[in-house]
């Protein structure tokens, strides 16, 4: 079974949300005009990311980073082409050269910076294959995805998917029931948490917007990352009155008598 | 004598009519036509107004399985469809994440003609690029309450299963 598709269809930010919810452990992989980006999670937690555009090497990633310079970066290379990052970080390390965080702060900012990439493209392929990780010998990172999906919300320029992702601003929000997403695990910016204040049945979203002086645009946006990240649900607002049941024949009859025409139904697709 | 109906719906080509084929006594009245425009690449016929199903249970009782058309051009015929339905199926093509987005839609708007029970099918499981089940739920953002169920349309005992998971569901919704 195969998770493969298109961008345009289902988001970078959809996919990291999926990968999040479900807690998967393997390779997503994308395919780009810039190039092939693979980002490997293990259990809903992105822990690397290489891109065909851009050296991945662990010096190269500490002179990006500041942490070299770029002379230094390749006589490293030079000396110590044989070493596996791994090895090359604990040289460094017992050098006194740098010490573990800054060489953990590097392939972080690193692995974001590729992510972060990504959401410039809407079209590209992408599948994910369950179980692959990255060879041993780099060093992995462990990042929570809901700041990246967030964040990933925050940068989306298309307004036609925000448009088909979130129809009717006249319907209302709220806060999921089980929530896989604890608001003190994220980073909201202050918009964020002024539309989160408001939050509530009887608030439909465009009124959200007008209360707190947002355009449509922007009230979308930040709804849909909200929506990603799995915080709020959309639901209708109350206070309208309540759609009339379809009178039918089933609707009239009483519980027992329906009880048992859904007996007999079972039973009979039972015997089919 | 009693009518009940059931509705099958979902997007274009997910395999609405192959469903009630696989299990209707009758020939699926389909009103199906050659398809003139781009959709043809995809495939050579399409339901215009809706499939037709039935399966009889006794003298009294028959049960009609309608299938919606798939083409949004067709989708002012819903609502007629939809009315006094018992619950409602929504069919997916597990393979094609670019119907997910519709999918949802047309759910949204079956929860607006009746708040009655429904489930949601993961079609064509049989083939290899399926997403799997629970992908799915959380690509289609489906409510934890709701069945996500795996289907191949093709196969009589997986439509017997969704069709008996709806009536589970519907079975809950009846007090005592
Ligand atoms: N492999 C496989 N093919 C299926 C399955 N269900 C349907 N198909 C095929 O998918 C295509 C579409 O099926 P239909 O039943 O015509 O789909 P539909 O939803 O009625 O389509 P429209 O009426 O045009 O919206 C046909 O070629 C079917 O044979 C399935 O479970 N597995
Ligand atoms: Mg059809």
């Amino acid at each position: 079974m195969a998770l493969k598709g298109n961008l345009r269809d289902f988001s970078t930010t959809q996919l990291l949300n999926l990968i999040h919810l479900a807690r998967k452990t393997g390779a997503l992989t994308i395919q780009v005009p810039s190039g092939v980006t693979s980002l490997f999670f293990r259990e809903g937690k992105l822990v690397y990311a290489a891109t065909s555009g851009q050296d991945g090497h662990l010096t190269s990633m500490l002179a990006r980073a500041g942490r070299l310079t770029e002379e230094q970066a390749r006589g490293i290379r030079q000396h110590a082409a044989d070493r596996s990052d791994k090895e090359l970080a604990m040289l460094l390390i017992s050098a006194g050269y740098l010490s573990q965080r800054d060489i953990v702060d590097s392939v972080r900012r690193d692995i974001l910076e590729t992510v972060y990439g990504l959401f410039a493209w809407s079209d590209g392929l992408f599948h994910f294959e369950p179980n692959r990780l990255p060879s041993e010998d780099v060093i992995t990172v462990s990042i929570d995805l809901e700041n990246i999906i967030l964040e990933g919300s925050r940068r989306m320029k298309e307004w036609e998917r925000l448009k088909d992702e979130l129809p009717d601003l006249n319907m209302a929000l709220k806060f999921t029931d089980r929530p896989q997403t604890q608001l003190r695990n994220i980073n909201l910016t202050v918009d964020e948490w002024r539309v989160i204040s408001y939050i509530n049945p009887r608030n439909s979203i465009k009124q959200i917007a007008q209360r707190i002086g947002m355009d449509e645009f922007q009230i979308r946006k930040l709804v849909y990352g909200l929506l990603q990240v799995g915080l709020v649900e959309i639901v209708e607002p109350e206070g309208l009155p309540p759609k009339q049941p379809p009178v039918t024949e089933m609707v009239s009859r009483s519980p027992a008598a329906k009880r048992s025409v859904i007996h007999k139904l079972i039973n009979r697709i039972k015997r089919l | 004598m009693q009518t009940v109906k059931m509705v099958i719906t979902g997007p274009f080509n997910a395999g609405k009519t192959e469903f009630i084929r696989s299990v209707s006594e009758i020939e699926v009245v389909s009103t199906e036509r050659k398809i003139t425009d781009t959709s043809s690449r995809i495939k050579k016929e399409t339901t215009v107004a809706m499939d037709f199903g039935r399966i009889t249970v006794d003298n009294d009782l028959v049960l009609y399985l309608f299938g919606t058309p798939g083409q949004k051009r067709f989708d002012f015929m819903w609502e007629i469809l939809s009315e006094g339905m018992l619950g409602f199926i929504v069919l997916v093509d597990s393979t094609r994440p670019e119907t997910f987005r519709e999918a949802r839609q047309i759910l949204d708007v079956f929860r607006t003609y009746a708040d009655t029970p429904y489930v949601v099918a993961a079609n064509k499981q049989d083939l290899a690029d399926a997403w799997p089940v629970e992908d799915l739920r959380i690509a289609l953002k489906i409510h934890p309450g709701v069945k996500v169920l795996p289907c191949v349309a093709t196969d009589k005992e997986s439509v017997k299963k969704v069709l008996l998971e709806l009536l589970y569901s519907i079975l809950e919704t009846v007090p005592e």
